[in-house]
């Protein structure tokens, strides 16, 4: 399928903390034959405002991310937490309001990185290379939020030189889960140290997810121990060569 | 119960700093959540039953007076009475006043949640009637003074070389007697007890409408002795427990046990309608107490009313990482667990478990696996928006967040923060990681260091693209 005009939803974790993966997105949507637009209004999907309670504000950003990306036949974000967060939020949020429909549209042409890649484009290899143990972590959203279609591992296997060893519970919560990370410290620590351990089996050099959230709370905790191993966002992996 | 706050934060970091606890749960989670896995993947129509689960439960709640009224039509054209109690207080009065009525000194009972919720033991007791729980864990539960922390496995948090202890110091069993000696020594104990109880009391899977049956699903028998020793059965159930038809429960059932323990079927399930026929032949006597206890709040309440549609399954317990981690006595009351999270603000009221909604990482395990197909995670936000909106939140982070609106809000104001970022990075940590932050962020530098933001952002960088 060929698009006009794809926007690129950098996410604002991304463009704050890595803006490498905003790159690494942009290089592998054009390789894939899109043309990337970037519009400069954008800031955040509301997800740390809506999680921690803050409807009112939430909707706002919401109503204003729509107005952003509406003149756009499809958006592509590289985060299944923040597109969970547009898919299934949004029209709730702005339910009862003018821009309920508007958001009905964006909503559906709102897509993660490896679903557009996989489902819309249908482009599974992008001739990127990377000769290195790798395992996968799948974000809860994209494996649980978006329906899991199993994208994400199929762009990884289809990396040359990868040696891919899956995590024995790829499903399990890194703890994260935004304010819940702060909030509850002591359990999100505990929940990481059980991915961390899992990792660790794996004997991988690099972690990839589809999601810089998960990847900066994993890298957090890898830093401070001071281990080799490190964390790689999909978009990355798929440009490399 | 204590009156306040329920205290989730500090029995969280309690029971997170309980090695044997943490191991006990990690245990049996894995087991119950392996068997779960097994016992629905080899149901190839086990998704069309949850569909039809969520069908039959939406359908139920939404004429849920007409099936009520249908139920105590049935109930007491059987020969059976039904009781209405608005509140736990009347629950209680009522069960009482029937075990006066019957002259009753002696109560055998078999699990049931719903009697947790309205403290029912603590009424009986103090009403001068002695009440025995005959389910082998809440027994347990009771002998210890202790409280269940499971739906369906009341003392998941204890282990067995506890239990020995305590048997052999109420039941005079060795310190070190084996499961088998333990369960013959409360069988042997409590097959006494029923043989002298006046009253059977027990909960209800579920109340079929056109028949005015009560449902019981368990594995020990000792709800089938409950009802049928004695020579009165008092059931007591939740307004929402009620099914249209008999013929739902071959949906059900197997939704439910499947979900809960893995099994395909559960040892028994009893089908109690009325009293019995004749003499020798079950109670003389059957009493339903349906409770509401705020569950027309909350059927009346359009965003949170799906929570009424829960079959006590556990499910939802079993995959959750942070149940895993915390335990069932940290969330502060009878329900634990995800779907506790949701019920327990709605039963006691927000302002005492504001922090439980907040208490999960959104990760979804629950919503995966709920047999009824409860969006748990979406409950759990709506849950947060209303603890913002009733001005529950800390007044400090509301601020903060209006701030984080505020710059999130605005393109211009979005910039200025980021560059303001920094330049209050460079000075106070320079190259260096970022090892401790002050505030709410000091949680996240405990054990984890803070991503450091690279000098240019993404929009800076794509700008300047060839």
């Amino acid at each position: 399928m060929m698009f006009g005009r794809v926007a690129l939803f950098v996410t604002c974790l991304v463009d704050q903390f890595f803006p490498q993966v905003g790159e690494a997105t942009v290089e592998v949507l054009e390789r894939a034959g899109v043309q990337v637009a970037f519009p400069e209004a954008q800031t955040c999907c509301g997800q740390v405002l809506a999680n921690d309670g803050f409807r009112k504000e939430a909707a706002e950003l919401a109503r204003r991310f729509v107005e952003i990306f509406e003149p756009y036949e499809a958006v592509v974000a590289p985060s299944g937490s923040c597109v969970a967060m547009v898919r299934e939020f949004y029209t709730e949020l702005l339910s009862g309001t003018p821009w309920e429909e508007r958001a009905r549209g964006v909503v559906h042409r709102t897509y993660e990185l490896s679903e557009f890649l996989v489902r819309v484009l249908e482009v599974t290899d992008l001739k990127a290379r990377f000769p290195h143990r790798v395992t996968f972590h799948p974000s809860c959203h994209l494996l649980r939020g978006l329906g899991a279609c199993g994208c994400a591992e199929r762009l990884i296997r289809s990396v040359a030189g990868v040696e891919f060893v899956p995590l024995r519970h790829p499903e399990a919560c890194c703890g994260f889960g935004g304010v819940f990370s702060v909030k509850h410290a002591p359990v999100s620590e505990a929940m990481l140290q059980d991915k961390l351990s899992d990792l660790e089996v794996t004997g991988a050099e690099y972690v990839v997810s589809t999601d810089v959230s998960c990847l900066m709370h994993i890298e957090g905790a890898l830093r401070r121990r001071e281990s080799p191993v490190r964390t790689i966002h999909l978009a990355e992996l798929l440009a490399s060569r | 119960m204590t009156e306040g706050p329920l205290p989730f934060e500090e029995a969280s970091v309690r029971a997170l700093a309980n090695g044997r606890l943490q191991e006990a749960l990690r245990r049996a989670m894995t087991g119950l959540r392996t068997k779960r896995a097994e016992a629905t993947s080899e149901l190839p129509h086990f998704e069309a039953l949850r569909d039809r689960a969520k069908q039959i439960k939406t359908h139920t709640l939404l004429h849920l007076d007409r099936y009520l009224e249908q139920l105590e039509a049935q109930v007491t054209a059987c020969g059976g009475t039904v009781h209405w109690a608005r509140d736990a207080e009347e629950a209680c009065r009522i069960v009482v006043e029937i075990c006066r009525r019957y002259g009753a000194r002696r109560v055998v009972k078999s699990k049931s949640m719903l009697t947790e919720e309205i403290e029912l033991n603590r009424a009986l007791q103090q009403a001068g009637v002695e009440v025995m729980e005959t389910d082998l864990g809440e027994f347990v539960v009771q002998l210890d003074g202790d409280r269940p922390s499971h739906l369906i496995a009341p003392i998941i948090h204890k282990r067995r070389e506890e239990v020995a202890r305590l048997f052999a110091r109420h039941l005079g069993t060795p310190p070190d007697a084996p499961v088998e000696l333990l369960t013959q020594a409360a069988r042997a104990y409590l097959r006494e007890r029923f043989l002298t109880a006046d009253v059977g009391i027990t909960g209800a899977n579920f109340l079929v409408a056109e028949t005015g049956t009560v449902v019981l699903v368990e594995n020990e028998g000792n709800a089938r002795l409950s009802t049928t020793m004695p020579r009165v059965h008092i059931a007591l159930a939740g307004i929402e427990k009620v099914i249209p038809r008999l013929g739902d429960l071959g949906v059900f059932l197997p939704l439910l046990v499947r979900s809960a323990t893995g099994q395909r079927l559960s040892s028994y399930v009893s089908l109690i309608t009325g009293p019995g026929r004749q003499e020798g032949e079950g109670p003389e006597a059957f009493h339903l107490v349906l409770v509401d206890n705020r569950r027309t709040e909350i059927l009346a309440d359009g965003e949170l009313r799906e929570s009424l549609q829960c079959i006590r399954c556990g499910a939802c317990l079993n995959v959750c990482p942070v149940y895993e981690k915390v335990g069932g006595h940290a969330y502060g009351w009878v329900y634990a667990g995800p779907i506790g999270a949701v019920l327990t603000p709605q039963l006691l009221g927000l302002e005492r478990a504001a922090e439980l909604p907040y208490a999960s990482s959104l990760c979804g395990a629950c919503l995966e696996v709920c047999p009824v197909r409860i969006d748990i995670p979406r409950m759990l936000v709506r849950l947060r928006w209303r603890t913002v909106a009733r001005g529950i939140a800390r007044p400090s982070e509301r601020v903060a967040m209006r701030l984080v609106f505020w710059i999130l809000a605005s393109a211009r104001l979005y910039r200025i923060a980021s560059r303001l970022g920094r330049l209050v990075q460079r000075i106070a940590f320079g190259d260096r990681p970022i090892r401790r932050l002050p505030g709410i962020l000091g949680a996240w530098t405990r054990t984890r260091d803070f991503p450091q933001l690279p000098p240019k952002t993404f929009r800076d960088r794509f700008r300047r693209r060839p």
